[in-house]
Order: structure tokens, then C-alpha cells, then sequence
């Protein structure tokens, strides 16, 4: 059996070998079943946006209507209410400018903290790497993104806003918030499969982060003594970051940066191996 | 050995019960029992044990290239654990399988379809969450439309296909996989006749291509048809491994007709079916004994026992009747006729026993297999066996009994036949 001993001493690439056993404890991320499987992202992407966009009636007006909606009310409370000042920046840009990011981050984490549920009928009917299903529904949600940022662009020039240099930080912030989207979503999708009633938690736990955002107000807004305290929330550096990037004035709001990105890690590689952990009874627990 | 491509050994999977399956648990709960547990603890009372099940346990076998291996057990042997653990949909809780080259899994047929989306869209959907590649997909696109037959609705949205339509245009993409080793799950329970027979075809061709494949059926002549080797799965063991031939016939005469009556113990009925309880179901002569075997010539009396733990609305509780070979004769329930219907709109808690009789002359002289199937039409499906129990019927003094030929046909009914002399 000459034939068999070569193919055993070479294995084509196709033919690895697969060992099936129960695993305990902290196991590899298996990033490269991940890759192998970068087309399911893609398509889930893919199907995520399709259907979306089939089933509304106004489609794509959603993406533009409901950040637009947020900033006339947040105006009305917070400039005349409220009186805030915003600076040099006039004030519809300088909240719908932070609504992009959030509102990227927020779908992002709602849409993946549902998203091994909503999926669940592949999860126990097909082997895939289950990294794939988070990750896609927080992809899916920059096609909103850029929609919306084509409306910020309009504004951007109606109120005749000079762009600064700045500018080609904005997808590094964009990264940064969905990098931090897809940690908060890992967390909260495995707990979703394991209570449902996380559910419930993530809409209200989504609000209360945003108050707790300088979306309406600026971080200068913040007494003194408490801004360290404040920047711990991440989604600071990635809003500031995002408002200073594009429209300038001021200095880089480089604390509130650093933290971000020390968090946004450290949240997305906990999460990574949490969510690895928990893969395995995902099966059996839908 | 390179030639042997799965390798199994002591293979087991166990599961909790009672816990997720019954309610989706809460996180309140969690919070409420982990304040609990220390007050517990000082108590000195145990931690509450979970319930488990081993699904199936100490499965060892081997499969060679090339090889088609049959899968045959009754529900809840442990088959579709067992498939779902080779396919690394689930982890195994001992044990190890050593698997060598690309698996593709088909434990069910269109996956991830989304009724908004296109004929077309679906394919390539559907395609890549069964592993494959876009280019791969974009190769065999002619190819899979064409087997499916459903040319004319491919930009059209899978919500409006019959579903007819929907399975062929799901099978069609599942057929188009291949993977080395294919892992198949009683896809082909679905579909009318005429699919089932073009899917089966293609099924093996398969087979003769010299793939590995493991295929697990109801169907014993699909089974017998398609696969070298088959084992038998029992009660989450393996009893037999053996060709195939050798081992449907242990299995139809072993696990089917051992008794008469089929009881279920408190282990055996998933958490699920509450508030709905089966307790027996039997087949009983005209002279009240329960049995396995009825004359033809004799009505006989299908009794299904159970009880409810809370009243249940528009219940209807039925049987399957199929041919030992796996084909269906009748579904009928209770509730059949619309005064009973409206009877029993809301059934009450209690022990009950739904009982109906198959008329005389009715059977053909073969063995037959009876299922049950409690539900609430379009809310939900309390309990299903399809194959609960066997009996056998015996042919004396059925009509045309004086030719001692084989009749062919799952029915033997007493017709009423008129010879009329024509006037010439």
C-alpha cells in the first residue's frame, strides 16, 4: 500500500485531521478558522444588509431620519433648555457628529448581542467558527454609518466647516469604535444565549451609556475632578476623538484616546477568549 | 491506517436536563440563586444536583474511505447526537473522534434561508454557511438552479415559493456540497415522492463516487439501498455494526417488536413536552388483551394513555401508522371531527385515554409501526414518537386467502365485489 503510506506522510491540505474531543478550561481563539471562514462573514454582511434594506418601507431613510431626529431633540434639551455652549462649532454639527459614532457603537452592540439567538437555527445545525455571527452583525451596521455620513458631509459644508488635516484619523475611530463594539457584543451575546432576559438590559444599559457620552456636550463641560473618572468610559475618547478629528478646534483629547484604546483592547481580548469558553455549549443551551 | 477516515472511539455526550430545555433561564434566577448559596451552604444543605442524560455513550467505530455507513436507531437512540458531535455542531463529553479531510454536515436542509431574499441570493447565502467558497458557488450556480428547477423564480423572493419549491431549491444547494466526508441526517424525510426519489438518486451517485458518507434514516429501504454497513444505535448505545443487510434485520427484529406496548418512564419524555405526559400506548383485540400480534380479519383498538399536568387548548392527540419499511400509511387524532373539536376545545387536567379502532379487514399481512403526536395545531408540538412501537398482523381468513400468493399493497380491504352477467 505505497499509495496509502504517501498520503499519509504528506497530507494534502485538504486532508488535516481533525481530532474531536471535550476541551476544558481557557482554549485558542482558532483565529485561523476564522479566516478560513471570511466569506460567511461576508455574506452575513451581506444577507444583514439586504434584508434590512428590503424589508423597511423607507429603506435607507431610516439611516439619516433617526440620527437626525436624535440631534433636534438633543439641541432643543441641552442648547435651548439647558443652554450648553459648544464652542466655535455650530450646534447641530457638533452633536449629529457625535451621534454618527454612537449610534455606529450602540446598533453595533444591540444588533450582536442578539445576534447568536437570532441565529440560532445555524448554531445548531452547522459547524462554523460562531466568532463569524457577532462579528458580522457589528460590520453590518457601517452601511447606516456612511449614510449617515454623507448628510454630515452636506452639513458640514452648508456651515461652511473647514475640514482640517485631521481628517484621516476618522477610520482609526471608526475602528476603534467597533473594535470596543465587538468586545461589549461578545460579552453580551453569550450571556444573551444563557439569559434571556439580558435582553431587556442592553437597550436600557445603551442609554444610559449615552448620557454618560459627550454626545450633546462637550468633555469640557465636565467639572475638572471628575473628567479622569468620566474618560473611563471609552466611548469619550472615540466621540471626542471622532468630533476633534473632523472638525477640529481644540487640542487632540489625547487621555481620553489612550484609555479608550487600553479599554477597547483589553475588553475585546477578554471577550474573545470569554466567548471562546462559552462556544462550546452554545449547541446545547439554544 | 490512512484509510480509515473517522475513527471513533468511547465516544459520549451528555446533557443537563430540566435546566435549559424546560425555560430559558434568567439572569434574575442566576443572581437569585448565587445569593442563595451561601445561605445554603451555612444550612449545610447540598448544592442542587443537576439532572443529566447521557444521549449517548461509549460509541466506538471506524469508517474507511469510501465507505457508506448507514446509521439506524429509533428516536432518541443517540443518532442525532451522534451527528452533531462529527459534525462539531457539539463537543463531546469523553471520548474522542479522529476525523481525516473536509466535512460537510447536512443535518438539515436550507439553514440559514431567509425568507426576504431572492432564489438566487439564498444560494450563495445558504452555499457559504455550508462551507463553501464563493467561487465554488459562482461554478456550480448553473448547475444547482438546474437541479432544482426552479429557474423561473430565482429573483423572486424565497417567501412566495410553494414549499415544494423551497426543499427542492434547499436540497439542490445541500447536493451541490462536496466535502469528503458527508454527514447526512434524514434530510430525505422531506418533500413529496417524486423529490424524495431524485434526491436518493442523487444521493447515490454520491455514494458511488467513492465519498465517505454517514447517513442516518428512518427509511429502511433508503438505508438498505444506499449504504455497504450500517450500525444500530440503542438507548444511546451501540448494539450492532455489521453490513447492512444483516443489520436492518436485527434492528427491525430486535428494537421494533419486542413488545406490545410502548411505556414511557419519566427519563424518556423531554422536559419540553409538559404539561403534556405520555404514559402508554398499546394495540388491543377485540377481546381487551393487549398485543403484537392482530388477525386481520379482527378490528383492533389503538389506545394512546397520557395525562395532562394543566389544561391544554385545542389539543389533539393522534397516531402515525407506517409500514416497517418506513413508509406512511395514516396520520388520524382524536380531535378529528369537528364536534369533538369543539368538545374538547380546552382539555383539563387530568389521565385520560384517547382510543380509536381500526376497522376489520383493513391490514395487509405485514408487520406495521405506530407513532403518537401531541399538539396544538400551529402553537406548538407537545410530544412526537414516530416509531413507538410495532405489531405485526396475521393474514388467515383474509380475503383471497384461498391463493397462497404474496398480495401485494399495504392494505387488504374486504371489497364488495358484484359479478353481472351482461345480456348479450
Amino acid at each position: 500500500m505505497s499509495n496509502s503510506t504517501l498520503i499519509e506522510s504528506q497530507p494534502r491540505a485538504s486532508e488535516e485531521t481533525l481530532v474531536l474531543k471535550p476541551t476544558k478550561g481557557w482554549i485558542s481563539l482558532n483565529l485561523k478558522d476564522l479566516w478560513r471562514y471570511r466569506e460567511l462573514v461576508y455574506f452575513l454582511v451581506w444577507r444583514d444588509i439586504l434584508v434590512r434594506y428590503k424589508q423597511t418601507l423607507l429603506g435607507a431613510a431610516w439611516a439619516i431620519f433617526q440620527p437626525l431626529m436624535q440631534m433636534v431633540i438633543f439641541n432643543f434639551l441641552f442648547g435651548n433648555m439647558a443652554n450648553i455652549a459648544t464652542g466655535e462649532i455650530p450646534r447641530p454639527i457638533f452633536t449629529f457628529s457625535a451621534l454618527l459614532p454612537w449610534n455606529l457603537f450602540s446598533k453595533a452592540i444591540i444588533d450582536a448581542s442578539n445576534s447568536l439567538v437570532a441565529n440560532r437555527n445555524m448554531i445548531t445545525k452547522v459547524y462554523f467558527p460562531r466568532l463569524v455571527v457577532p462579528l458580522s452583525s457589528v460590520l453590518s451596521g457601517v452601511v447606516d454609518f456612511l449614510i449617515a455620513f454623507v448628510i454630515l458631509v452636506g452639513m458640514m459644508v452648508y456651515y461652511q466647516v473647514a475640514v482640517p488635516v485631521t481628517v484621516w484619523l476618522v477610520p482609526a475611530l471608526i475602528l476603534l469604535a467597533l473594535t470596543l463594539a465587538l468586545g461589549v457584543g461578545l460579552w453580551f451575546s453569550a450571556w444573551n444565549l444563557h439569559y434571556r432576559d439580558v435582553r431587556y438590559l442592553i437597550p436600557f444599559l445603551s442609554q444610559f451609556w449615552m448620557l454618560a457620552s459627550p454626545i450633546a456636550y462637550p468633555l469640557s463641560e465636565i467639572p475638572a475632578q471628575w473628567q479622569t473618572l468620566y474618560m473611563l468610559n471609552p466611548m469619550v475618547g472615540v466621540v471626542e476623538g471622532f468630533r476633534w478629528a473632523l472638525l477640529g478646534g481644540g487640542d487632540l483629547p489625547q487621555t481620553a484616546l489612550l484609555i479608550s484604546v487600553g479599554i477597547s483592547l483589553a475588553v475585546l481580548i477578554a471577550g474573545l477568549y470569554y466567548f471562546r469558553r462559552m462556544e462550546r455549549t452554545f449547541a446545547d443551551t439554544v | 491506517m490512512s484509510d480509515i477516515v473517522v475513527k471513533v472511539e468511547n465516544l459520549g455526550k451528555q446533557y443537563k436536563i430540566g435546566s435549559t430545555i424546560d425555560r430559558s433561564p434568567t439572569l434574575r434566577d442566576a443572581i437569585v440563586r448565587a445569593a442563595q448559596r451561601p445561605m445554603r451552604r451555612l444550612r449545610g444543605e447540598a448544592r442542587p444536583s443537576k439532572e443529566t442524560i447521557w444521549a449517548m455513550r461509549g460509541i466506538s467505530f471506524e469508517v474507511k474511505r469510501g465507505q457508506v455507513l448507514g446509521v439506524i436507531g429509533r428516536n432518541g437512540a443517540g443518532k442525532s447526537t451522534l451527528l452533531k458531535v462529527l459534525s462539531q455542531i457539539t463537543e463531546p463529553t469523553e471520548g474522542y473522534a479522529r476525523i481525516t479531510g473536509r466535512v460537510g454536515s447536512l443535518l438539515e436542509v436550507g439553514t440559514g434561508f431567509n425568507q426576504e431574499l431572492t432564489g438566487r441570493e439564498n444560494i450563495f447565502l445558504n452555499g457559504a454557511i455550508l462551507g463553501m467558497k464563493r467561487r465554488e458557488i459562482l461554478k456550480k450556480f448553473d448547475e444547482i438552479v438546474d437541479f432544482s428547477g426552479v429557474e423561473k423564480f430565482i429573483d423572486t423572493p424565497v417567501k412566495r415559493y410553494s414549499s415544494g419549491m423551497y426543499l427542492r431549491l434547499a436540497f439542490s444547494v445541500a447536493a451541490h456540497l462536496e466535502p469528503e466526508i458527508l454527514v447526512v441526517d434524514e434530510v430525505l424525510a422531506v418533500g413529496d415522492a417524486d423529490f424524495q426519489r431524485k434526491c436518493l438518486g442523487k444521493m447515490s451517485d454520491v455514494a458511488s463516487e467513492g465519498r465517505t458518507v454517514l447517513f442516518v434514516s428512518h427509511n429502511m429501504s433508503a438505508v438498505l439501498r444506499l449504504t455497504d454497513s450500517a450500525i444500530v444505535l440503542e438507548r444511546g448505545k451501540l448494539v450492532y455494526d455489521a453490513p447492512t443487510q444483516e443489520a436492518v434485520e436485527f434492528y427491525m427484529s430486535s428494537g421494533y417488536s419486542q413488545t406490545s406496548e410502548r411505556k414511557w418512564t419519566p427519563e424518556e419524555i423531554p422536559s419540553s413536552a409538559a404539561p403534556f405526559r405520555p404514559i402508554a400506548l398499546r394495540v388491543v383485540n377485540p377481546r381487551g388483551q393487549t398485543t403484537d400480534l392482530v388477525r386481520s380479519i379482527e378490528p383492533l383498538t389503538v389506545e394512546v394513555e397520557y395525562e395532562l399536568d394543566a389544561p391544554i387548548q385545542g389539543l389533539r392527540v393522534g397516531v402515525y401508522l407506517l409500514t416497517i419499511r418506513g413508509d406512511w400509511v395514516f396520520t388520524s387524532f382524536d380531535t378529528d371531527s369537528a364536534e369533538q373539536y369543539n368538545q374538547f376545545a380546552t382539555r383539563e387536567a387530568g389521565r385520560y385515554v384517547s382510543r380509536c379502532q381500526i376497522p376489520a379487514d383493513f391490514f395487509n399481512e405485514s408487520q406495521y409501526v405506530l407513532g403518537i403526536n401531541a399538539s396544538s395545531y400551529r402553537i406548538k408540538r407537545y410530544f412526537q414518537e414516530e416509531h413507538a412501537l410495532t405489531f405485526s398482523i396475521d393474514s388467515m381468513g383474509a380475503p383471497g386467502k384461498q391463493w397462497p400468493e404474496v398480495r401485494l399493497g399495504t392494505i387488504r380491504p374486504r371489497l364488495n365485489w358484484k359479478i353481472e352477467e351482461q345480456a348479450r
